[in-house]
């Protein structure tokens, strides 16, 4: 972690892994090393280099799918993150297979990019948008959900997308039971798991969904490198999303020829560096192993939850079963708005976010305007929760509440 | 951060000046913090020859920040022209709080200042460049 003080002279206590995870050396060093060693572009070069850059980045590729128990790495397409593998989806499978009258459902938890891409495509198709809602505790509404999938005349349901976990909330969903119900009802099912991945084993082929989207910075690699998984066939009669360079077999002045999947989707240069960094902290994720992952978050959150949920004026949100939460911790202190209380905590060197989270639906669910999230990571100990339940007594003495 | 919350904003904060909702109104508008979902609207009572401001109110939910500096601001409106408001600086508002304002703050405390000039021009503005700044 970082070793320099901050502004108070306070040791960084970090804890907005869920927006975005700082790297650990391996990867800075994988970064480096590629950009000092074994740079050129790949899939193009007929020299030395070009092969040694197009073997790491389709190494990359490889460990992604591995990561993600794909049954094959020529199902991992390499985006920006997975708001652009959910727009891919939106753009290119949605624009030709969701028309007039057919319905798509997503819910009230999810991320800002797993609904505005759905509402977009439903304006221009005149397709129908509907949110499973959810419970006062933060799990989704399953009778809503099944009551959501029911058949209904003239109103064909095509997908259903769902985060596997809430990024405001932390709620864990039960995405394998949730893609079953859709795949009974007829629909695709989106998984975003941008949330999961980086924190918890995750097995697609145990999901059992169609789509998958996966960012590689939320999970210890770089920025501006994600990953949506989809499944063969439906990548193979997907119409490109982008075009241009790479992305084609042959092109003369008439038209042009697709190359074939997953290269259909990668149009320009891709993120070189970044895929072979992502790698790298898959690697070291591996290394660590995702069960212990999960198991080091969970004991963080039940610490903390018990350190937090006893204070008075302080409400946590989502689910207080730990089985079902992950290592996410959204808080609302009454009389104390959340930008106050990130400030108040940056001041004590608590690095937490305030706002949003990309999630307004579930703020207006709750009627708040906002949360301060807590999101715990591999480097985070026990000594980071108490900093944290100190930094809500800083905040309750400064305001005088 | 003790600097940032000294008693002058806290109070403005818990016990905010010209709070509310004025109907009927000549003026009014609504506006967001689109970073933080904080909300702010504000209703303008004119004078008879509907050149200055008579009343003001404001109304939403929002930070410390926020709603000190919408109350201190609306102390200060009630005889001003329309077109006194609309050549305010908005850094004197800046000033008047007191605090420094840190870069991830400052459209925390300029809300009102903008929510005011929408207001003024019967319709959303820009945000002043102060609000802008990075670092």
């Amino acid at each position: 972690m970082y070793e320099e003080p901050t502004r108070s002279g306070k040791r960084l206590v970090f804890l907005d892994a869920a927006a975005s995870a700082p790297k650990p050396r391996v990867v800075i060093d994988a970064v480096a090393d590629m950009y000092s060693h074994h740079y050129a572009n790949v899939h193009r070069g007929i020299y030395e280099l070009s092969e040694d850059a197009t073997a790491r980045f389709e190494g990359a590729r490889r460990a992604v799918a591995r990561f993600l128990g794909a049954p094959s790495e020529r199902e991992v397409v390499f985006v920006r993150n997975a708001t652009e593998a959910i727009n891919l989806v939106a753009y290119s499978w949605g624009r030709a297979n969701v028309g007039p009258g057919d319905r798509i459902v997503t819910t009230q938890l999810e991320h800002h990019a797993n609904i505005v891409p759905w509402q977009q495509l439903c304006r221009e198709v005149g397709a129908t948008l509907e949110y499973v809602a959810i419970t006062d505790d933060g799990r989704l509404d399953m009778d809503d959900l099944r009551a959501r999938l029911e058949p209904r005349a003239g109103q064909p349901l095509r997908l259903l997308a769902v985060a596997q976990v809430s990024n405001a909330l932390g709620t864990i969903n039960p995405v394998a039971e949730i893609t079953e119900m859709a795949h009974a009802a007829g629909a695709l099912a989106l998984v975003d798991a941008a949330q999961s991945a980086p924190h918890m084993p995750i097995d697609i082929k145990e999901i059992g969904c169609d789509f998958l989207a996966v960012s590689g910075h939320k999970m210890l690699g770089p920025s501006g490198i994600g990953a949506l998984w989809g499944r063969r066939e439906l990548l193979e009669a997907m119409p490109p999303f982008m075009t241009g360079g790479s992305m084609i077999l042959r092109v003369t002045l008439e038209g042009a020829e697709w190359n074939s999947v997953p290269h259909k989707f990668e149009a320009g240069t891709p993120a070189i560096a970044e895929a072979v960094g992502w790698g790298a902290a898959i690697g070291y994720l591996e290394s660590l192993g995702m069960d212990r992952v999960r198991e080091h978050e969970r004991y963080l959150f039940e610490h903390a939850w018990k350190a937090l949920s006893g204070v008075e004026g302080v409400r946590l949100l989502g689910p207080a079963d730990p089985e079902i939460h992950a290592g996410v911790i959204s808080i609302v202190m009454d009389e104390i708005h959340p930008h106050d209380v990130a400030t108040i905590f940056d001041s004590e060197g608590v690095a937490v976010r305030a706002g949003h989270h990309c999630a307004q639906p579930v703020m207006i669910r709750y009627d708040i305007p906002a949360t301060t999230r807590a999101s715990f990571y591999v480097y985070n100990d026990l000594d980071d929760v108490e900093a944290l339940a100190g930094a809500v007594q800083t905040a309750r003495t400064v305001f005088g509440v | 951060m003790d600097n940032l919350y000294r008693d002058f904003i806290l109070e403005h904060y818990k016990n905010p000046h010209n709070k509310g909702h004025l109907d009927p109104h000549d003026l009014h508008f609504a506006d967001s913090n689109p970073t933080c979902g904080d909300e702010m609207s504000m209703t303008i009572v004119l004078d008879g020859a509907k050149q200055a401001i008579a009343d003001v109110a404001f109304d939403g939910r929002g930070c410390a920040i926020s709603q000190a500096s919408a109350s201190i601001l609306t102390d200060e409106l009630r005889g001003k022209t329309l077109d006194e408001i609309t050549a305010m600086d908005p850094k004197e508002l800046l000033d008047e709080l007191g605090v420094p304002i840190g870069p991830a703050r400052l459209k925390c405390a300029l809300l009102s200042y903008k929510v005011l000039q929408g207001a003024v021009h019967g319709g959303e503005v820009a945000w002043p460049e102060e609000a802008e700044a990075v670092g």
